[in-house]
């Protein structure tokens, strides 16, 4: 750690984490659900564990990238952060908030909760992942305001490398975007098509700027390539990634009553979405097997690689397969698209996270470079154990996904959607069994920030 | 990347590729704009579809439902539960109150939501309102 104020950044880590550990509860709560229907009911039905499972997901990611803002944007500005107390102080506003929420969820009924947060004044709950009340919503505007404010004076006072800059603009982004989740029309159409400005946008669009810039800097760092190289990739990565993905916006416009030529926008533009994927996973390599030390830190390694991988496979490979509209007509609204939303998220997103944890925590615990070896094979374990667990959950959700669509939608006499659930049952519990290998990789990954032990040697040169 | 592909031609593109499809997204929402009247179904769009749709998100249907494919696939779809219930806004409204108000032991239960008559109305008729959306023919057939 090379400036004081990098260290906020680990608050926002050890949150970020503790609430992963959430997420992953709520999910096994709603995966059994899917094969044993009265479980926790009617206490906490379905659809709160959704939202617990789904929300958690989105906070934690969001401490996690505020994080990594905090730590490697004093680090390129090379300067002190504008002010860490406004850092501290955004933490735990956005902590409280988001526990409030998800004790909200928990413990009122979802319409007391909207009537207890005069929702009817503004109303923008009950939509898909913003099922925040709205006066979260308004703090989380607050919290990504200070929090620009704040990274942005101090990129202003510094120097401004091409890291720095497309990080701002991904997150400027994602603030932006997020105000059209108080858009909340009457007309259904409209209402569909303008959430997937926050939602697309989001997870295909300017967070791929945040992971293009988070995964530069922590090649970088691990393995001393020059800098001019890896920022040229980033660029044309970034610029394949917006270039693909804002008319990509198009594949979710299909069957929600926008006009038919967005099957033709939608399918090709979005067919070319896994293209900065790929050029991700071959910037990743490259920049390895390019290197120029061998960092001691070799989960951070493995991690950087793994989510350009994964996000390639999960967001590339499973978006492309049911993207095009003739197929989508099928898989729309499907357990293919739960299998595409598992992989891709835990990929794309979930791993950069991890990354850069795995790169900063030692150093914002004052080691020198790394953890020790003890600490990095229980880590490198939990990467593979939550890796493959999750690989094999989305396989099992597209076996349910595959037979979902032909018995509901494809053969010839089609069943009805209750009947086919109990057909495809079998799939659902093997994604059960996967996502508790999953919980126990991550509780390996807890556990190994806990195993102390003598640091590796610093960095040698190849 | 050879030396002939440079950063400032990367960053070029990155900024004129962004800006130039950011504008064509904005000229083609502009375009859907212009192609709604015919296809939304606003003229159905009653202040008792609106109060249906409020009670629709209030109590978080998307969490197990999917409307329009859209939401959790828990439950069934529901943007064409009024044509598979034979076009009955009084079939829907019958499921919804019939629901145990402790669930069905070992099985997928839909909520009590004790709705009074006025609600009831209103959600079915919302969902009578989304089933007339002119969707490009999906769901592929009547079990969604």
């Amino acid at each position: 750690m090379k400036y004081e104020s990098q260290s906020v950044a680990k608050l926002y880590f050890i949150a970020a984490i503790g609430l992963f550990v959430g997420q992953i509860v709520f999910g096994l709560v709603m995966g059994l659900q899917y094969v044993m229907g009265d479980f926790m009911f009617p206490e906490i039905p379905f659809n709160v564990a959704r939202m617990v499972h789904t929300n958690l997901l989105i906070v934690w990611l969001l401490f996690g990238f505020m994080g990594a803002a905090y730590y490697l944007i004093p680090e390129e500005a090379e300067t002190e952060l504008h002010s860490p107390m406004l850092a501290k102080l955004m933490f735990w506003v956005f902590l409280v908030a988001g526990a409030l929420t998800i004790l909200g969820y928990l413990l009122v009924p979802y319409s007391t909760l909207a009537e207890m947060t005069g929702n009817s004044l503004l109303p923008t709950m009950g939509r898909e992942f913003l099922e925040q009340p709205t006066i979260t919503k308004i703090g989380i505007v607050i919290v990504a305001l200070s929090f620009l404010y704040n990274v942005g004076f101090t990129v202003l006072k510094g120097r401004k490398t091409v890291i720095t800059l497309v990080l701002l603009i991904g997150l400027a982004g994602l603030a932006i975007f997020f105000l059209f989740s108080f858009y909340n029309p009457d007309n259904l159409v409209k209402d569909k098509y303008y959430w997937w400005f926050v939602v697309h946008l989001w997870v295909e669009g300017v967070w791929e700027l945040i992971m293009a810039s988070i995964l530069a800097f922590v090649l970088i760092k691990t393995t001393g390539v020059d800098r001019e190289i890896i920022e040229k990739w980033l660029y044309i990565i970034i610029a394949m990634a917006l270039i693909t993905g804002l008319i990509g916006t198009g594949h979710h416009f299909f069957w929600i009553g926008a006009p038919e030529y967005w099957l033709w926008w939608g399918s090709i533009f979005s067919a070319l979405e896994p293209i900065p994927f790929f050029m991700m996973t071959v910037f990743a390599f490259n920049m390895v097997n390019k290197r120029r030390i061998n960092h001691p830190n070799q989960p951070a390694v493995l991690w950087a690689l793994g989510t350009a991988v994964m996000a390639f496979l999960g967001a590339g490979v499973w978006g492309f397969m049911h993207t095009l509209a003739p197929v989508n007509y099928y898989t729309h609204g499907t357990q293919i698209t739960a299998a595409h939303g598992h992989m891709a998220f835990y990929g794309a997103y979930v791993m950069i996270v991890l990354a850069i944890i795995s790169y900063a925590m030692p150093l914002l615990r004052g080691r020198k470079a790394c953890n020790s070896a003890a600490s990095q094979v229980a880590e490198m374990w939990s990467f593979w154990l939550m890796t493959i667990s999750m690989v094999f959950i989305t396989l099992f959700l597209t076996g349910a996904g595959i037979l979902q669509v032909y018995l509901q939608r494809f053969s010839d006499e089609p069943m009805s959607f209750m009947v086919v659930q109990d057909k495809i049952e079998l799939f659902y519990w093997m994604r059960e069994g996967a996502g508790v290998v999953f919980l126990i990789g991550l509780l390996l990954y807890v556990y190994s920030f806990f195993i102390g032990g003598e640091e590796r040697t610093v960095e040698e040169k190849v | 990347m050879s030396e002939v592909f440079t950063k400032s031609m990367a960053r070029n593109i990155f900024y004129g590729g962004s800006v130039f499809f950011f504008l064509l997204l904005l000229a083609l929402t502009f375009q859907t704009h212009e192609a709604w009247p015919e296809r939304d179904n606003h003229e159905n769009l009653t202040d008792t579809v609106r109060h249906g749709k409020e009670l629709w998100e209030v109590n978080n249907c998307v969490g197990c439902h999917s409307l329009l494919g859209e939401g959790a696939y828990f439950a069934p779809e529901l943007g064409n539960v009024y044509q598979r219930y034979g076009n009955s806004t009084d079939a829907i409204k019958a499921f919804i109150m019939s629901r145990p108000k402790e669930g069905i032991p070992g099985r997928r239960s839909m909520p009590q939501f004790n709705f009074d008559d006025e609600e009831l109305e209103a959600i079915a008729q919302f969902l009578k309102y989304a089933s007339g959306i002119n969707t490009n023919d999906w769901p592929p057939n009547i079990q969604g």
